[in-house]
């Protein structure tokens, strides 16, 4: 049972601070995902929880049990690192080994663990070489293997797909998550790559400067941001926004329409995906300014009332510049912000 | 211009430098050693090596060389160590550290021998704090120890700094992420220095060890000035065939000896420090 507690954890790096009182629970076997654009303190998170780093106030559990003040190899932990870190000086099978030699282990219990991780991340013709001789993708798989063979309660990885190309990058995604899956660990992700962070992770958290903004199963993270910021940062093109003003009990005047909306009487901001309307005789009236078929759908960058905004339509449509389209949101995907505190209203 | 020549003829100016005032004067020294008694011979070589101070000559050197390189490589590790560890400061450190560095190999030896000798410093100190009555010549054939010592310290404290150069340079090509790995999967600090540092480092300790070690064999300056004709080197000999004896060929041929010494230490430094291929970071 490794459920990973972390509690009030700040972090200040001189008069910066990196982290603000992080509070995130993370069940046993769970994969979670850390998203957040450069610089949000994923990394740093993520080293507080290795032990690399000490954060300046707060506490982390592992297992029930307060591992904070200890040195990384008591914490049960095992990590992979963004660039690897994969040994020169050592064939791959001593570096899948490292860790196992470190623990004393006999000679035969170590060749087993490492030939067996090996066939998992299927590099065990590569047990003889060295890092140089592999290629990037080889290379992070050594990275995983050398984690895995640790038989960690808990894995921890930092970018570790970053360095690959497009493609390994979706075959390793798989892997990776199929592998995890059935080695019973509790898994933390980091990535910047949201379409990474949806399609492995069991909960993401979305991170935005040095804060947890919403930790949530993916498609709740999408559907229903609880910040603005998640909102405009998840997704693809990314959500449109548009200031709404109260008109009367539940009515809400968005760009000369008239839209259902919560009950309140303060402005607040109306949101929608692109994908989420439909040409339609009544709606909100945009100008098309460029039209982008993308194959399985048609992209279209609009102008609603002096607004940016975006909509994807059924790729068979004949929308040029210039046309004026009637968008129709759908109503059950309609959500709401309040433009202060920026979070969503119900 | 045709790109295959351009770099051939790039190096060619220091190439003919080299040949003129390298090679050149080599074959000379060369062509020297094996001549003697308007021939070809390998007489200069049996002669030098026949005489009675050739053997305790070269114990000398091989000697001095172990005592001193083991010694200097584990103080230049360990100052590199701590050097690279340091916040604020370090360059600071790092400069006081390496000012032997600029003092010539005889004003080192003299700055020793000001210490060591009957009216220095350690006499003073030693008769002030009455340990003796009357000052000791340490220097002199008495005490074979203490002169082989003084030369050990005089090299130790001149030529330490050459090493810690390199290795810190070395050490800072490590890439931090290897150390943090190396922690995270368990590795105590003395593991880490003996399992990461040690190995990664292998380029920068052989040629530091290539560059102290040939200067190790070359030691002359401090030797002449601390032990003068006490303590018999090759590199005085040399000097002595050549200036005192003034049997040019002799030299020559000692000079040759005390090269191809040199380089089978080098070839077994390599040859022992070497990085497997696609080994390096
Ligand atoms: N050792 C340090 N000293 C000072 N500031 C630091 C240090 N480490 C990180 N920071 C700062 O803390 C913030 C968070 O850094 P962190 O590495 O956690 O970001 P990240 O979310 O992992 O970004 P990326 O996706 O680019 O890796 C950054 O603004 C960074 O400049
Ligand atoms: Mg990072």
């Amino acid at each position: 049972m490794a459920v990973i507690e972390i509690k009030n954890v700040a972090k200040r790096f001189g008069s910066y601070q990196a982290l603000h009182d992080i509070n995130l629970t993370i069940d046993d076997q769970e994969f979670m995902v850390l998203l957040g654009a450069s610089g949000c303190g994923k990394s740093t998170l993520l080293r507080i929880i290795a032990g690399l780093e000490t954060q300046t106030t707060g506490e982390v559990w592992i297992g029930g049990r307060r591992i904070d003040h200890l040195p990384p190899k008591d914490r049960g932990i095992a990590m992979v690192f963004q660039n690897y870190a994969v040994f020169p000086h050592l064939t791959v099978f001593e570096n899948i080994g490292f860790g196992l030699r470190m623990q004393k282990l006999p000679n035969d219990e170590v060749k087993r663990r490492v030939e067996r991780t090996a066939e998992l991340m299927h590099i065990e013709q590569l047990l003889s070489r060295y890092s140089g001789e592999l290629s990037g993708g080889q290379r992070q798989r050594v990275a995983v293997a050398r984690a895995l063979a640790m038989e960690p309660d808990v894995i921890l990885m930092d970018e570790p797909l970053s360095n690959l190309d497009a493609l390994l990058r979706m075959e390793m995604r798989a892997e990776l998550k199929g592998v995890l899956a059935e080695s019973n660990t509790t898994a933390i992700y980091v990535t910047h790559d949201q379409v990474e962070a949806m399609s492995m992770a069991d909960r993401i958290s979305v991170m935005h400067e040095g804060r947890i903004v919403q930790a949530a199963s993916p498609i709740e993270v999408y559907r229903d941001p609880a910040e603005r910021f998640v909102a405009g940062f998840i997704g693809n093109p990314p959500m449109n926004f548009l200031p709404a003003e109260p008109t009367g009990a539940g009515q809400w005047r968005v760009a000369g329409q008239t839209l259902k909306g919560p009950d309140l009487n303060r402005p607040l901001e109306f949101a929608i995906r692109p994908e989420d309307m439909t040409l339609s005789d009544a709606g909100l009236k945009a100008k098309a300014k460029v039209v982008e078929p993308l194959g399985a759908h048609l992209l279209v960058t609009a102008e609603v009332d002096g607004t940016l905004f975006r909509a994807v339509l059924d790729s068979d449509l004949k929308v040029s510049p210039g046309d004026v389209l009637t968008l129709a949101p759908t109503p059950d995907r309609i959500r709401w912000f309040d433009p202060k505190s920026h979070h969503a209203v119900q | 211009m045709n790109a295959r020549y351009l770099p051939y003829l790039l190096i060619l100016p220091v190439t003919l430098f080299l040949c003129l005032f390298f090679l050149y004067p080599f074959i000379l020294v060369a062509q020297q050693a094996f001549y003697a008694d308007g021939g070809w011979s390998l007489k200069n070589f049996q002669d030098v090596t026949s005489h009675w101070k050739f053997p305790i000559s070269f114990r000398n050197t091989m000697l001095l060389a172990a005592a001193v390189v083991p010694v200097q490589l584990a103080l230049a590790l360990l100052m590199a160590t701590m050097v690279t560890r340091m916040q604020k400061g370090r360059d600071l450190i790092l400069y006081v550290w390496t000012i032997p560095l600029g003092i010539s190999d005889l004003a080192a030896g003299i700055i020793w021998l000001a210490i060591f000798e009957q009216s220095g410093f350690l006499n003073s100190m030693m008769s002030g704090l009455g340990v003796v009555d009357r000052p000791v010549n340490f220097l002199s054939y008495q005490h074979p120890g203490i002169v082989f010592l003084a030369i050990a310290l005089a090299e130790i404290w001149r030529a330490t700094a050459i090493m810690l150069v390199i290795l810190v340079a070395g050490i800072g090509l490590i890439p931090k992420e290897y150390y943090e790995a190396a922690e995270v999967f368990g590795a105590s600090p003395w593991k880490r220095f003996t399992r990461i540092t040690l190995p990664l480092l292998r380029p920068s300790l052989q040629t530091a060890l290539v560059l102290r070690v040939i200067l190790a064999f070359e030691i002359f300056a401090v030797v002449a000035a601390l032990g003068g004709t006490l303590f018999p080197v090759l590199m005085g000999e040399t000097y002595a065939y050549q200036f005192d004896l003034l049997n040019g060929g002799a030299a020559a041929a000692m000079a040759l000896i005390i090269l191809a010494i040199s380089i089978a230490f080098t070839l077994i430094i390599m040859r022992a420090l070497r990085v497997p291929k696609g080994a390096t970071i």
